[in-house]
């Protein structure tokens, strides 16, 4: 079986994004970039169905620059067969993605792509139900668990109301929550051997996708901010407080 | 003028209250209002959806695939019946974000998701970098316009409407490869987390599954629903859907009061709309503080007990 996974570089989840005081974008000169979470549990799921015994060869995508090489050569050192970069300076959105996404899983003859659920960066939480409609197969949003049975899945989803269980055939997309499995961390020796994988670079105008519509982004404003900060000394003190703010 | 279809969500037997945050979102828009209610048997959820204001009619389309609110189900009907109208919208909550975004697909259409402001019919604001950022964004106008809302941004309707229901259908191909299996629902009977007035958290400085016991305590005592980090979900101390954060629910309760939460920026994203937010941590330089209108320095075991003896005395 093929397994595809998406790999998304974003601004590092520990940094505070701060917006352009212009308004035209948000700083990301000098910030720290790496590979999405939800996209590295992505890659670790995949990994883990190969290593429970299923023959499955494990294809990294990333769609971007030629600057998110780097985080290519990381799933492979994390344990991808192989990597694709469709490379593109444009930042695409999700319906975009999603056609890209499709026309590999057409070439590549695909049986699961995994996928993040959301990348941080954006937070659309929209590409892999898409890539499911377009590909009119079965979409596993949100799954915190995933078994595989033969020709079938069993998909655990973290959903509003707890936990919803739905059976799906493959090929079939999912998108992965936090708590589907914990990425395994990079070991020195396996950097190395990344080197040697291949990496084949694509260019996005090659692939003879059409172009998906767009938003227009018009602004990018900083939220506005709380004031907070008080304290208070006591339970006393606590209580009274919220009575003087009518809460209580 | 804009024809609106918002998607109602619901369990089968009631209306999800999300559904009239979003269309208290359509009425900023303006236009007709219609509600969509897929079912098996949509008679009760119907009849919550005909009283929410402003909503002309409710369409009940009534199939046994309906039952479970699956994407792959709903998103070709949702798709055919997209012809009528300018807007379709959803709440941005776990079935909104899993349904609508399909739909779009189908349609061709690049999704806005969590609208937290209408600019015009065409132009939304909505927040990304786990909300660090709010841009605004104008959405080609045809075909139409493909939305979730962001629930905490938006006050319920009220409800005084009276629409119209009619039953309505589309002979859209339904796929056999989706199949639902269960349903694990949190049975609590506590107050819905995401609609709560009230909220009371606990974090990874509550320890274990066990201590959680003084947070349940606490806000039974308040009244308040109970939500929790990631790092108490992951840990196992609570069920998942009890996380609030970028990741798990944004509420926008009255008083949300913080207990052993340090103040992640995925943290506060769930929160930011909160009114009045309480934090109670032993560590006086936890970023919590920083967003806290009220902060209380120490050890929750001794606050928690305390501050149950002085609710009682009020
Ligand atoms: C992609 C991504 C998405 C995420 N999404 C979410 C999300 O949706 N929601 C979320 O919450 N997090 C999310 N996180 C995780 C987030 O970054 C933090 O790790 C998490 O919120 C920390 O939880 P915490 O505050 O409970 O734990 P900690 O940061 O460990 O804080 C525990 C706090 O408890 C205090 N404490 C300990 N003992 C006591 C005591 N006896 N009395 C009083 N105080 C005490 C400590 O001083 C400390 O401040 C996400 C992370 C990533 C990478």
């Amino acid at each position: 079986m093929k397994i595809l996974v998406g790999i998304k570089r974003v601004v590092d989840f520990s940094v505070r994004v701060q917006v352009k005081k212009d308004g035209s974008g948000v700083n990301t000169d000098g910030v720290k970039l790496g590979i999405n979470p939800f996209d590295e549990i992505a890659l670790e799921e995949a990994l883990r169905i190969r290593e429970r015994g299923t023959q499955a060869e494990v294809v990294a995508v990333s769609i971007g620059p030629a600057e998110v090489q780097p985080q290519l050569r990381t799933a492979l050192a994390m344990g991808a067969d192989r990597a694709i970069l469709v490379e593109t300076g444009e930042v695409l959105q999700p319906l975009m993605v999603a056609r890209v996404f499709h026309e590999l899983v057409k070439r590549e003859n695909a049986d699961l792509v995994i996928l993040g659920k959301q990348a941080i960066d954006d937070d659309s939480n929209q590409t892999g139900q898409m890539l499911a409609a377009l590909w009119d197969r079965p979409q596993a949003t949100f799954a915190s668990k995933v078994e595989l049975k033969d020709k079938t899945l069993m998909v655990t989803r973290e959903v509003d109301a707890g936990l919803e269980t739905i059976e799906i055939d493959l090929p079939a997309v999912i998108t992965t929550d936090l708590r589907l499995n914990t990425p395994r961390f990079v070991k020195m020796p396996d950097i190395m051997k990344a080197r040697s994988k291949p990496l084949q670079v694509l260019k996005l105008e090659e692939l003879g996708v059409t172009a998906a519509p767009k938003l227009e982004v018009t602004s990018y404003a900083p939220p506005p901010q709380r004031v907070g900060g008080k304290k208070v000394e006591d339970v006393t003190a606590l209580v009274a407080t919220l009575r003087q703010r009518g809460i209580l | 003028m804009n024809r609106i279809l918002v998607i109602a969500e619901h369990d089968g037997k009631k209306l999800n209250p999300a559904t009239a945050k979003a269309v208290s979102c359509a009425l900023a828009i303006g236009g007709e209002i219609d509600i969509a209610v897929f079912a098996a048997d949509a008679a009760a959820v119907a009849g919550s959806a005909a009283k929410l204001k402003g909503v002309k009619r409710v369409l009940n389309i009534e199939r046994a695939e309906n039952a479970h609110q699956l994407a792959a189900a709903l998103a070709p009907q949702i798709a055919k019946l997209a012809k009528d109208y300018t807007h379709l919208l959803a709440p941005s909550t776990t079935f909104g974000k899993d349904v609508l975004p399909r739909a779009a697909a189908l349609l061709g259409v690049q999704q806005v998701s969590d609208i937290m402001k209408v600019v015009d019919a065409h132009t939304f604001e909505r927040p990304m970098y786990a909300g660090n950022a709010i841009v605004t964004v104008k959405a080609p106008a045809m075909p139409c316009i493909v939305a979730t809302v962001r629930t905490a941004s938006w006050q319920a309707c009220s409800e005084d409407g009276h629409a119209e229901i009619t039953a309505a259908g589309t002979d859209a191909a339904i796929p056999q490869h989706t199949r639902f299996v269960e349903l694990k629902a949190d049975v609590s009977g506590r107050p819905d987390l995401q609609s709560a007035a009230r909220v009371v958290s606990g974090g990874r400085g509550v320890g274990s599954k066990e201590n959680f016991a003084v947070i349940y305590k606490f806000a039974d005592k308040l009244g308040a629903a109970v939500g929790a980090s990631r790092a108490a979900v992951d840990a196992g101390f609570v069920p998942n859907d009890l996380q609030v954060g970028q990741t798990g629910k944004i509420i926008a309760p009255e008083l949300y009061v913080a207990v052993g939460i340090s103040g992640a920026i995925q943290h506060l994203t769930g929160i930011k709309d909160a009114r009045t937010i309480v934090a109670i941590n032993k560590d006086p330089d936890a970023p919590i503080f920083q967003v806290a209108d009220i902060g209380l320095v120490g050890d929750l075991f001794q606050i928690l007990p305390e501050l149950e003896q002085e609710l009682d005395k009020l």
